[in-house]
């Protein structure tokens, strides 16, 4: 017994070593830059000419037009586009969890694909795709489609519906690749005994797949979100925040505020700290909705 | 037709169109790479001839040939240190577990609620005052350790039997080396899917990039290619060739990516 005491305390030991690396790079690298946003957020300047200036930043916030721009674009993306995309994802992930589907690797090899792009890649091709002078005005002109290009990128509600779409193709596969890992978790006999019962094959999606996939749901809406409000490499690169800033995110707004106009790190920081406070209530009311039970 | 057959053939149909949508603009990117920017713009849907002209000029006007080097050489070595520090600390995480280390847990899953906008700045100042600026070491600080690979990898060793572990301790093997020398091998299949994920995760990364990589020297892929398009006349042969040839490696890692990232998936979603 003598021996064991210490043997077990240097396991101890060993086990918080271990973990010592992630752990102080995470607070290092997160946790302790959100606290240093928080107390920026109060401050003008930087560096030695940095002075308090109480909550003049966020009273900043309700006179400023771009900064309701940006906050409304990003809203718009979120209520828009994740429905969608993963709505789109459950449809093709029960389809190819349907035993009778053939060619099912090939389907879900071509429709992950997309996945494959770097965001700044992607946002380059749908941008080449859609210029005035590009690709699908050629197209669409020589089938008489529109007789003068469509200017997608130039107008807002094009450009933001480009934007959606792109957004949409890029995750899409990830997501259905998220439900087929949770439909294969689910025993087909319940799906047999339904089908003896009588009950379609719309009936089965709503009373079996959706309620049984309802965590993996409120993960992919979860991670949707979040990747949804810190938006960047794909209005940067697809339509730089235009027509006139009408398509411009967030993120884009805080990286212009700090590195493309002189900079304003203080009240950039503020809305940083308005995008935690977003991720955070919507991670939260997500799950609350979730967890509730019917 | 029957009810069922109509329904079997507008499950194909959707799902062909799908597919087609998928694949496409890829497609585009390949062919618009082998022509001119003025059979770009016309719409050719065909290979053309212009690609090793396209190529010298990308050569010429780019430091292409830097930019994959320092792509390359960011995306291997955060690879190897996120690997290390997250894998070690998932298995610290299941192996040793007592309700600390749970909270402990609980508090870096917290870290994937703090966006990386509300980080940058703060980072920015901060790794300037360490002249980090414009270094691999800058570049990758912020992204090694990452809860979410470290929970993929506490995850999965819950399959890890333990039984090997005591029997390993018997045998007088210190806890590292069962470590090294048990768990890694074991965990191959975990190892490859977190590879995968992270290496391309580096190498698509963009924005902070381009806050600490800022001279033309330490630039990476994505902000070349981003670079490319804030001319006044663009060159499409051109550009897509870049962006193609930066989504080469991707692609590559994709074929691979597909059955671990699915089995890692499917792992984790138990």
């Amino acid at each position: 017994m003598k021996i064991r005491l210490p043997l077990e305390k240097r396991r101890k030991l060993v086990s918080w070593l271990f973990l010592l690396p992630a752990t102080l790079l995470i607070a290092g690298m997160s946790f302790y830059p959100m606290i240093k946003a928080f107390l920026l957020s109060f401050t003008k300047g930087f560096g030695k000419t940095s002075e308090f200036v109480g909550t003049y930043n966020y009273q900043r916030l309700f006179q400023d037009s771009l900064f309701k721009t940006a906050l409304g674009n990003t809203f718009i993306y979120l209520i828009i586009q994740v429905p969608l995309m993963l709505i789109l994802a459950l449809i093709l992930a029960s389809l190819l969890n349907n035993p009778k589907i053939k060619c099912k690797g090939l389907f879900r090899t071509m429709i992950f694909l997309p996945c494959a792009t770097s965001l700044v890649s992607y946002s380059i091709i749908f941008r080449s795709m859609f210029a005035l002078d590009g690709f699908a005005n050629s197209v669409l002109m020589n089938l008489n489609v529109i007789n003068k290009p469509i200017n997608w990128i130039g107008e807002i509600w094009p450009a933001r519906i480009i934007i959606i779409l792109a957004i949409t193709w890029r995750w899409t596969g990830y997501n259905m690749i998220f439900y087929l890992s949770g439909l294969q978790n689910i025993d087909p006999q319940i799906y047999e005994s339904a089908k003896i019962d009588g009950a379609s094959a719309s009936q089965q999606f709503r009373k079996i797949t959706i309620p049984l996939l309802k965590p993996i749901i409120l993960l992919t809406a979860i991670m949707s979100t979040n990747g949804t409000l810190q938006l960047f490499d794909e209005t940067k690169n697809l339509t730089n925040g235009g027509p006139a800033n009408m398509t411009i995110s967030i993120s884009q707004y805080i990286y212009k505020l700090s590195f493309e106009y002189s900079p304003q790190f203080g009240y950039a920081a503020t809305i940083s700290f308005i995008v935690f406070l977003l991720v955070a209530v919507l991670s939260f009311l997500q799950m609350k909705v979730g967890d509730k039970r019917d | 037709m029957t009810k069922a057959k109509i329904r079997y053939f507008f499950a194909y149909a959707f799902l062909i169109l799908v597919s087609f949508i998928s694949v496409f603009p890829l497609l585009w990117m390949l062919i618009s790479a082998t022509n001119t920017s003025l059979d770009v713009i016309r719409g050719k849907m065909s290979f053309g001839t212009a690609l090793v002209d396209n190529f010298k000029q990308l050569v010429q006007t780019t430091q292409i040939g830097q930019a994959l080097i320092n792509s390359f050489r960011n995306a291997f070595v955060l690879t190897i240190m996120s690997l290390l520090v997250c894998s070690l600390a998932g298995y610290a995480f299941e192996i040793y577990h007592d309700k600390w280390k749970d909270g402990v847990m609980k508090l870096l899953l917290l870290s994937m609620m703090v966006p990386f906008a509300a980080t940058m700045i703060p980072l920015f100042t901060w790794f300037g005052k360490m002249n980090l600026i414009n270094t691999t070491a800058g570049f990758m600080l912020p992204s090694i350790s990452t809860a979410f690979l470290i929970f993929l990898f506490r995850q999965s060793s819950r399959s890890f039997p333990y039984e090997i572990v005591e029997a390993a301790r018997l045998e007088g093997m210190s806890e590292i080396r069962i470590f090294t020398r048990i768990f890694v091998p074991i965990m191959k299949p975990t190892y490859a899917a977190a590879i995968t994920v992270t290496f391309m995760n580096a190498w698509n990364s963009y924005l902070w990039p381009l806050v600490i990589l800022q001279d033309k020297k330490s630039q990476t892929m994505p902000i070349l290619i981003s670079n490319l398009i804030s001319g006044y006349t663009i060159n499409y042969g051109v550009l897509m060739l870049a962006v193609s040839i930066s989504t080469l490696p991707t692609i590559l890692i994709f074929f691979v990516l597909q059955k671990n990232f699915t089995e890692g998936i499917t792992g984790a979603v138990k």
